[in-house]
């Protein structure tokens, strides 16, 4: 049988190596900034772009989506290639997703701090975004999967399956959670309202740490690993096992994000019983990866880019078992909403996904520049401080978390909260903080060390953008499915046809329907329950815009402990005109459900200007700019119809006699600021967000004054 | 809670096209083989294989290094 030449595209590989870095140092940077402004609030040096709520958004988006991102693409375009012994099928499409995929990142870079955010975690991109995100990742899909179809390899290697689901996957909860209607270029609300929109917000998210931080990693591990330590996968039947049983049961288990909330109990159950079922799969995997080093651990000892693998599928398999402990409803009481769920996060996301990404590429440059590393001792430092940075960052999270959650628990035998003023928990913390940012700092310097060493590696050797290679074609029917025969392929099979038929029309069709259908299901089953006026539904824009939902929940738990402190329980009902829900994930600062009714308007307005006038000590940073900025009343009318196109019952043209109630409504908070010896103007942005806070919870009666 | 219809059939379509994937995997022969697939892509087919100092030593350099 002839040979073929050919020759592999090492080109892209390198420039998403590079891009991996670059926005590694920046995403990190500044995720070290605002665990410092966590104890150092002034460090946002009072400009609203750099305030804790915008570029929280800016950090997890930078770190998982470029970083991480970016680590996926490089070590997937360079094994595939290897796996399926051929060039990508199009050169063109490689390019136009490296500079698509860094434009969609640059576009993120500029909006969250603008505060354009959706204010869904992983997905608060604005919908223009959503939509250059949809078309690259679709031609980078078709890059792999018609790469994968015309290989010349038989087999498909274990890795081709982990991103073929990574792609089909996130294709999927991408759409569905990003199903929205604009409400201006920048602007838009999501079709789905309160508890709704939170199940599909944390499906979305639970699965995209599924499939875009684990699955393709998975993948990664399966190429690299044995590559790095020259000798094969331990066993290719379990690693085969553990990949079909890890996609069946992921895509189930994000319901355990929103235990013990307004979500139906059935609902958070099944969460809850399949996060228990992915230790098996996760376990698969890590024992896997770790027992392909059986027989070499000596090597590990002598080799950097081993050590930071063995650490990685270690951590993996730590957070893949504190992942579904977390998801136990009793564990969950304690642990959400406190620090330990970021101490979780990050043990994942520096250990399993920073470290395997440093190993991989102190692999992959000395052999794409066909060159030694430039410096092992370098690398082992920065194996040991940035291991050390994990054991700084996640321990003092976990020991934060505990402690301020039993504070927030703790009764005096009198059988009133020990520590009614939340701040009181707070600060019993900040030295965990502290610590914590240590532990970033340790990490981020690791990060430096990484980038010297390989920019040395690189000039030592040479990069050759098409590396030569030659295989063995495959014979079988290989070319059914070339350019122009799918189709004269389909009509050669009239009832295969009819069936691809079938299904894009019920796709289509279902899209169509879908939403319809969910917005009449958006009917109150609280009576008392009414829209937000037009200026509390800007104040609700303004909170969004600035993030209030990073660090305030809305969401009170039927737990005594909560009831006591916030007020009468969240119920499902309160929530039907919350596009998007605001329910939150973290407790930085109270909850503010029942915020209504409890303080003031001077005191908010006071709160807004400087929080450490009404709360000495607080780590809230001032927001003096919504005193000055005026309130945007152009974009009522366009708020008002969008909102009513996804069920909001607005009346008929409304939206003209709209921003009339509005000034009634500001005016109306003005006189009382005035009243209390507060010269302020009806037409600012804060007058919207104090009439949006003393609304929230005010619907049913069930406020602690 | 509707929504919960969407979410199951959007989670079940991914998980249907997984188990056709999963039988068409096991039908064309792709898992008839569990071993050499795991022992082949240590090996690089490199077109300079006979020259001088052929690649997959390099590469098996930069493993033990």
């Amino acid at each position: 049988m002839q040979v073929e030449k050919f020759s592999y595209d090492n080109l892209v590989v390198k420039q998403f190596a590079i891009a991996t870095l670059f926005w590694g140092v920046i995403g990190m940077l500044v995720g070290l900034t605002i665990a410092l402004q966590l104890y150092i609030p002034e460090l946002n040096f009072g400009i609203p772009y750099l305030t804790f709520g915008r570029l929280r958004p800016l950090h997890t988006n930078a770190v998982i989506f470029a970083f991480v991102g970016n680590m996926i693409f490089a070590g997937i375009y360079y094994s595939v290639q290897r796996v399926c012994k051929t060039r990508m099928i199009s050169d063109f499409l490689s390019k136009f997703h490296f500079w698509g995929w860094q434009f969609i990142i640059v576009a993120a870079a500029i909006t969250l701090p603008l505060g354009f955010t959706t204010s869904k975690e992983y997905a608060e991109l604005e919908w223009p975004i959503d939509i250059m995100i949809a078309v690259v990742w679709l031609a980078f899909g078709y890059n792999l999967i018609a790469t994968i179809v015309k290989r010349r390899e038989k087999h498909m290697y274990v890795a081709l399956w982990f991103y073929i689901a990574t792609f089909v996957t996130i294709t999927v909860l991408h759409v569905v959670n990003s199903l929205e209607i604009p409400a201006g270029i920048l602007k838009s609300y999501p079709i789905f309202a309160g508890v709704q929109d939170a199940l599909v917000q944390w499906w979305y998210a639970h699965n995209a740490v599924a499939f875009f931080l684990t699955t393709p990693f998975l993948g990664l591990m399966y190429y690299f690993l044995p590559k790095a330590a020259n000798r094969p996968v331990y066993s290719y039947r379990l690693s085969i096992l553990h990949f079909w049983a890890l996609i069946f049961l992921y895509i189930w288990a994000g319901p355990h994000h929103l235990l013990y909330t307004a979500l139906p109990d059935w609902a958070q159950s099944l969460g809850t019983v399949f996060s228990i079922m992915l230790i098996a799969p996760s376990w698969g995997g890590m024992l896997n990866g770790l027992l392909t080093l059986r027989g070499a651990w000596d090597r590990v000892r002598d080799n950097p880019i081993l050590k930071f693998m063995v650490v990685a599928v270690t951590a993996y398999g730590m957070s893949t078992f504190e992942g579904p402990m977390l998801s136990l409803k009793s564990v969950n009481a304690i642990t959400h909403y406190t620090d330990w769920t970021i101490g979780h996060a990050h043990l994942g996301a520096l250990g399993w996904n920073g470290l395997l990404t440093f190993g991989i590429l102190y692999w992959l440059i000395p052999v794409m520049w066909k060159t030694e590393l430039y410096s092992k001792k370098l690398a082992n430092v920065h194996f040991w401080i940035s291991t050390l940075g994990i054991v700084f960052y996640s321990i003092p999270l976990y020991w934060a978390g505990l402690t301020q959650s039993l504070m927030w628990k703790q009764f005096t035998e009198l059988g009133v909260l020990q520590y009614p003023n939340f701040l009181e928990t707070v600060l019993q913390i900040i030295p965990m903080y502290i610590l914590r940012s240590v532990g970033g700092f340790l990490f981020i310097a690791g990060i430096f060390l990484c980038v010297y060493n390989l920019v040395k590696t690189a000039k030592k050797g040479s990069f050759e953008k098409n590396e030569e290679a030659e295989a063995a074609p495959l014979i079988k029917e290989a070319d059914k499915l070339k350019r122009g025969m799918i189709h004269r392929w389909l009509e050669k099979r009239p009832i295969k046809f009819a069936l691809l038929a079938t299904v894009v029309i019920l796709i289509g069709g279902l899209v169509e329907l879908i939403p319809t259908y969910l917005v009449k299901s958006n009917i109150p089953t609280i009576e008392s329950v009414k829209p937000y006026t037009p200026l509390e539904l800007h104040g609700r824009d303004i909170y969004i815009r600035e993030g209030c939902n990073t660090c305030h929940s809305q969401m009170v738990r039927p737990f005594r402990s909560e009831t006591e402190r916030y007020g009468e329980y969240s119920k499902a009902g309160e929530f039907v005109y919350d596009h998007p829900f605001l329910w939150g994930s973290k407790r930085t600062g109270p909850d503010l459900h029942r915020q209504g009714g409890k303080y003031s308007n001077v005191w908010h307005y006071l709160h807004f200007e400087d929080p450490r006038q009404m709360s000495p000590g607080s780590i809230m940073p001032p927001y003096p700019w919504l005193l000055t900025n005026s309130l945007d009343t152009s974009s009522t009318s366009a708020k008002i119809n969008a909102m009513r196109t996804i069920g909001v019952p607005y009346g008929e043209e409304y939206e003209n006699f709209a921003n009339k109630d509005l000034m009634n409504q500001a005016n109306a908070i003005a006189d009382d600021l005035l009243n209390n010896g507060i010269p302020a103007d009806p037409d600012k942005d804060v007058i919207a967000l104090i009439a949006y806070l003393q609304r929230l919870g005010t619907d049913i009666k069930g406020n602690k004054k | 809670m509707s929504v919960i219809f969407v979410l199951i059939g959007a989670s079940l379509a991914i998980a249907v096209g997984f188990l056709i994937a999963y039988i068409w995997a096991v039908k064309s022969g792709q898992y008839d083989d569990k071993y050499t697939p795991s022992i082949r892509i240590l090996f690089d087919n490199q077109k300079k294989q006979n020259e001088t100092e052929s690649k997959s030593d390099l590469n098996n350099k930069q493993g033990a290094a």
